[in-house]
């Protein structure tokens, strides 16, 4: 099997844009992995694993009509990796307060010394236009106890960010 | 007692409604036995339900007991259950036995009121709350031919955004 590559499509958003895009893939014979695909800010972004017996400048030639008429920004990289290699997050970190610069660094800096591996992180903007309010909300995995985390976190919630720290429970049935 | 072949996705006698136990007879206990030693072969489920070996009748395992602080009902064979009341809602991760190396959110009730018959066919009624009350809730869709990825929110669904957006 040939190796995956990890296609990457930015484009003011619109409909069909998917369609389009794995159409072309298909007909050229591209297998497709794990994908995120989410509307971030006005624009659609893509993150897509795909595969096929084909070289990455064939695979940007068969996607140019169609990037060119949705206008979107294309790039692929070679990547190792391979499917079935999931991990489950056994904690959810979730902030939210006033937008002010640097909340995200702090947070994962945090994290990261207690070797937090982020899994899946989204944030967003919302509030009102003058009085923006910031939330982000991640999941990962960390061997350190809750309390710990809790702790690290301690400084940063006395002053004024909300984060709150939850145990996720995997339940197998 | 013998380890059963659990079904797994695409198969589509996953997606079959089950029917009621009729019979409460050695068969059955026998058959509760091997269901149970399916269970604990598995990766650590604590839950198991008929149709996941292909055994189409109302009938299901929860063990919840082996998790520290769980409030739980120990073992628990669930024969023809029924929920006759739900409470409150909450997002929890979930994988099964049947969808190897997936797992995704699901929106569960948070308490219920359960009533099912043992292996004797004695009626009980229980209340459950919080991790055990999902695992029935879990178990007792595949009775009805439905998999917890039929249910999947996507990452994005938030209870907490939800809850503040109802504050407006
Ligand atoms: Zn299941």
């Amino acid at each position: 099997m040939a190796a995956w590559n990890m296609l990457t499509l930015v484009g003011a958003d619109r409909s069909g844009i998917v369609a389009q895009v794995t159409r072309t893939l298909y007909q050229l014979g591209g297998n497709l992995g794990e994908a995120s695909m989410i509307r971030l800010g006005g624009n659609f972004t893509i993150m897509l694993m795909v595969r096929g017996d084909f070289s990455t400048e064939a695979m940007l030639e068969a996607l140019a009509p169609v990037s060119a008429k949705l206008d979107l920004r294309v790039h692929v990289d070679a990547v190792r990796g391979e499917l079935h290699q999931h991990q489950v997050p056994n904690f959810q970190v979730r902030v939210n307060g006033a937008d002010r610069a640097g909340i995200v660094a702090e947070v994962t800096a945090i994290l990261a010394a207690l070797g937090f591996n982020i899994l899946e992180l989204d944030s967003n903007v919302a509030g009102e236009v003058n009085q923006p309010l910031y939330l982000m909300n991640i999941q990962g995995f960390c061997d350190a106890p809750l309390k710990a985390l809790e702790n690290a976190l301690a400084p940063l919630i006395a002053q004024g960010v909300a984060v709150t720290v939850t145990p996720l429970e995997l339940m197998i049935g | 007692m013998a380890i059963l072949d659990i079904l797994k996705l695409p198969d589509s006698r996953l997606k079959q409604v089950s029917q009621p136990v009729t019979q409460f007879d050695a068969a059955l206990q026998h058959f509760i036995a091997d269901l149970e030693a399916t269970r604990q072969a598995g990766p650590s489920a604590v839950g198991i339900a008929a149709p996941q070996v292909a055994c189409f009748q109302r009938m299901v395992i929860v063990d919840v007991s082996g998790r520290p602080k769980t409030p739980n009902h120990g073992y628990l064979v669930l024969i023809n259950p029924e929920i006759v009341h739900w409470e409150g809602h909450a997002i929890g991760r979930e994988g099964c036995l049947s969808v190897p190396d997936y797992t995704g959110n699901v929106i569960r009730a948070t308490a219920i009121r359960l009533r099912a018959q043992d292996c004797d066919g004695q009626l009980h009624e229980f209340e459950m709350e919080g991790y055990e009350a999902r695992a029935v809730q879990h178990e007792m869709d595949h009775l009805d031919g439905l998999l917890f990825v039929d249910r999947v929110v996507s990452r994005r669904t938030d209870l907490y955004r939800r809850k503040s957006a109802r504050l407006d």
